[in-house]
């Protein structure tokens, strides 16, 4: 059998990826925080215990909100088909990139502002698309007839909903709030603007330690408590994602999907209206004070200082196609050798490539600084962005491509294999064209993570290359209502940019032959 | 066995490059400076321009998050350093560099041009300056029929209950100059000061974006007095959305925190003598001019003039306050625990 040989093959691509961008700096800057560590330095900091208490159970109730928020659009878009419906799968990932800080005024505006409640609301907002595109996903290929077929025996609908279409749902609902978990559990900017300073998490505190004081040997004790309490519920997750995913025959999208009628129609409307309306909110007051100030108009005039706000349009395009490419080539690789291998080796794999999400910002840009200077300088190279946004973007392409790769029936493939195709050859014909889709569901994701710059990049030292994110960043830097309007208006375009980025990604759909 | 050998090329291919940048240390083509993300974003293609046409050297701009990241980015890689020119450290953060050792004595020629209030050591040569001050929203207070405050002791008056909103010390350098003001002023006393702020409904943001922006009565907020600086309302006035003729905003002089902005040649860098030359550029009248409407702070050069918006919006605060860096370094840990327990209350 080649294929032994040939998994390790594929899998050294991720394995390269991840271990010189994530294992090793992280290994390094944790290893000269921790050499610096003395007992007195940590001890008698009692507050950090309770700031890790508050970033599990925020974490937690975030998750469980956003699952059950996002349920009815989930539901909606995936089983019906109605018009618009591209469209508002499109529109809920625009929170995705939107700045916080920018957020955080539009839901000032709306009062929403120092308390929990804010904090919880803001996660929804920008995770919502996490389920709804992961979940969405897989629900929207889960052959009707199994479902009817348990009504016609006397099934109740809740009850097909219960025993039927959750337990196919669930490895993707476990996919999508391992990854909603991830970013709230490391939530930096939310917490910080929206709660106030009262509320702090290990991320917070990891930034307060390392940057404000430069009490490296604290952070790096935080740090060590960040990372193992994610690995820990990785692992968890991870198994039960694997003991959950079940070979299920899968249907066509245009199968699966009606038209609505009668109650359900009303139903499918009341979801689509009620959901978007809320997230649309605090995007309507931002474009509407960046309509107030003239922003848009601003976008196009050269600034003697920053330039013209429109040129890190370019910028940010060319960033996200490049990390996109290298995230979906490594995701890919590294979602296909852990589902072909059950074992230990590959469980443990699957939650290092997850573990970038989960972990700081300031960790992993002080980690690039002291390990990524040899053998080539990567450390203020431009390479070094879309490789960074590439890590951050790995884990949606992996999340969204398993439970895919694992519904699929080991006995299709083998089949394959008897008749004598080799293995490059089954991956082309039985696993690409059913995880062609949610490949580019992972690589929608990310592009926007690119897009929006999450965390990872933010401590690198970057060159003068402004990005969308950086732009609004500069535009905020000084007072002055002509900033202010024409930040808002670059947010409002960015997440225009957003929509119309994903309307495409999502018709570059392989021809849809997931039938069998 | 295909990416084994694909390592092995790209090792050979990048080998030689390694080597040829070394032992050339005596004509640079270009020099990096490590700032933070404000000044980046004030660099245009000619800001530069005059020192690449006289000494044919590139200047490139590299640009952490923050002053305080900066800083620890030069800390961690002191061995193999970033840039030549670290530029942008303020004395809040500059006893870290100047104890870790990471920059290189150096004397400007151009020094006696400069303020000699901001010049402390002979490693770091100071750009320029600002003052951290509380701005007011003039149309607010003409609208509520209140006076401004006059002084740090006003805001503690039952009349301005509410009006306030500063940084959190711990994360953002206008808020940590705003406590360093008060420490100065009111001395050990100064909790005791915090209690009545926090008593008098002070509100405290993450940072200044979020307090300029969310809470300011300017832009939609409630808080019509917001720590700022001393140049946020000729930027107001530059940056405004219709052309205006005097600032919307107001200076409070009193309670004001001056930060100076130093630049230095960092340890292990391979073109010392041209990192020097860069800073005496950065003291050049030229380069001074153009500080005040690029970062909106002050030129240390005194032979420089300022421009008009400058001039007419601007109040210079008679006596701002300074911290000797040392005490801020030994003190900043038990300062901002004290900070925290008081206004957690």
């Amino acid at each position: 059998m080649t294929t032994r040989r040939g998994l390790w093959a594929v899998a050294a691509v991720p394995i390269l990826f991840i271990g010189y961008l994530f294992v090793y700096p992280v290994i390094r800057i944790l290893w000269l925080g921790l050499s610096g560590f003395d007992l007195p330095s940590v001890t008698g900091q009692t507050r950090l215990l309770g700031v890790a208490w508050f970033t599990l159970w925020q974490a937690a109730a975030s998750t469980v909100l956003t699952l059950v928020l996002a349920a009815p659009l989930t539901w909606a878009v995936s089983r019906f088909e109605f018009p618009g419906r591209r469209l508002a799968q499109a529109l809920v990932i625009v929170p995705f990139v939107l700045p916080t800080v920018v957020v955080g005024a539009a839901f000032a505006a709306l009062g929403w502002r120092g308390s929990i409640g804010a904090i919880l609301a803001a996660h929804v907002f920008y995770n919502i698309a996490v389920v709804v595109r992961t979940v969405g996903g897989m629900w929207a290929r889960i052959d009707r007839k199994v479902e009817e077929a348990a009504a016609m025996l006397g099934a109740s609908p809740a009850r097909v909903f219960r025993t039927i279409t959750l337990p196919l749902l669930r490895p993707s609902i476990i996919a999508a709030a391992s990854i909603v978990f991830l970013f709230t559990f490391s939530s930096f900017g939310v917490v910080l603007i929206l709660g106030g300073f009262e509320y702090s998490t290990l991320e917070v505190e990891i930034y307060r330690q390392a940057v404000t004081m430069f009490n490296l040997p604290v952070a790096a004790v935080l740090a060590v408590f960040q990372l193992v309490g994610v690995s820990v519920l990785l692992t968890l997750y991870s198994r039960r994602q694997e003991r959950s995913a079940s070979a299920l025959v899968l249907a066509a999208e245009s199968a699966t999907r009606r038209r609505p009628t009668g109650a359900t129609g009303a139903a499918v409307a009341a979801s689509v209206v009620v959901t978007l309306g809320a997230l649309a909110a605090p995007v309507a007051v931002l474009v509407g004070r960046a309509l107030d100030h003239e922003g848009f108009s601003r976008l196009v005039v050269t600034d003697p200082v920053v330039g013209r706000p429109t040129d890190a349009i370019p910028n940010s395009l060319g960033f996200a196609i490049a990390a996109t490419a290298m995230a979906v080539a490594v995701g890919m690789c590294a979602a296909y050798v852990i589902s072909r291998r059950r074992s230990r080796l590959s469980r443990w794999f699957d939650v290092v490539l997850m573990l970038p999400l989960g972990t700081s910002a300031v960790t992993i840009g002080f980690g690039f600084l002291i390990a990524l200077d040899a053998p080539v300088d990567l450390r203020a190279s431009v390479a070094l962005i879309p490789l960074a946004h590439a890590l951050v973007a790995v884990p949606f392409v992996v999340r969204s491509t398993m439970p895919l790769l694992r519904s699929i029936s080991p006995a299709v493939r083998e089949a394959a294999a008897m008749l004598g195709a080799s293995p490059g050859k089954v991956f082309r014909h039985i696993d690409l064209p059913i995880i062609g889709r949610a490949a580019l569901v992972g690589a929608g994701f990310s592009f926007v993570v690119s897009l929006g710059e999450f965390g990872a990049t933010s401590f690198i030292a970057r060159p003068d290359t402004t990005t969308i994110p950086v732009m609004i960043f500069r535009l905020l830097g000084r007072p002055g209502l002509g900033n202010f309007g024409a930040a808002l208006a670059l947010a409002s375009l960015l997440g225009a940019i957003t929509a119309v980025a994903i309307v495409v990604i999502d018709r570059l759909r392989p021809v849809d032959m997931g039938t069998f | 066995m295909r990416t084994g050998r694909i390592l092995v090329i790209t090792f050979l291919l990048v080998a030689p490059l390694a080597c040829a940048e070394e032992g050339e240390a005596a004509a640079p083509t270009s020099l990096t400076i490590l700032s933070h993300e404000s000044f980046a974003g004030g660099v245009v293609d000619d800001t530069f321009a005059t020192f690449t046409d006289e000494t044919g050297i590139e200047v490139e701009v590299i640009s952490a998050p923050d002053a305080g990241s900066m800083v620890n980015q030069a800390i961690l890689t002191r061995d193999n350093p970033l840039a030549d020119v670290l530029f942008g450290i303020d004395d809040t953060f500059l006893s870290r560099a100047l104890n870790e050792d990471i920059l290189v004595p150096f004397e400007s020629e151009r020094l006696d041009d400069v303020d000699p209030d901001l010049i402390v050591d002979d490693r770091v040569t100071p750009i320029d300056y600002g003052d951290v001050c509380l701005n007011y929203d003039i149309a607010w207070f003409d609208g509520a029929g209140l006076e401004p405050p006059d002084s740090l002791d006003d805001l503690v008056a039952p009349e301005y209950s509410g009006l306030l909103v500063t940084q959190d010390a711990a994360g953002s350098s206008p808020g940590l100059a705003f406590l360093l003001a008060t420490i100065d002023r009111y001395g050990t006393e100064w909790p005791g000061y915090w209690e009545s702020l926090v008593a008098n409904d002070l509100r405290i943001a993450a940072d200044w974006d979020s307090a300029y922006y969310s809470d300011f009565t300017r832009y939609g907020g409630d808080r019509p007095i917001v720590v700022s600086y001393a140049s946020s309302p000729p930027a107001e006035v530059v940056f405004s959305e219709t052309p205006l003729e005097t600032a919307p905003t107001g200076v409070m002089t009193d309670g004001c925190y001056r930060q100076v902005e130093f630049a230095g040649i960092l340890a292990n860098g391979e073109h010392q003598e041209a990192a020097g030359q860069l800073i005496d550029f950065m003291l050049s009248p030229e380069f001074q001019e153009g500080i005040p409407l690029s970062w909106f702070v002050f030129p240390a050069n005194i032979t420089v003039g300022l421009p008009e918006v400058f001039a007419e919006n601007t109040v210079l605060p008679e006596d701002p306050v300074t911290v000797d860096p040392a005490e801020i370094a030994e003190n900043r840990e038990v300062w901002l625990d004290q900070w925290r327990q008081v206004v957690s209350r």
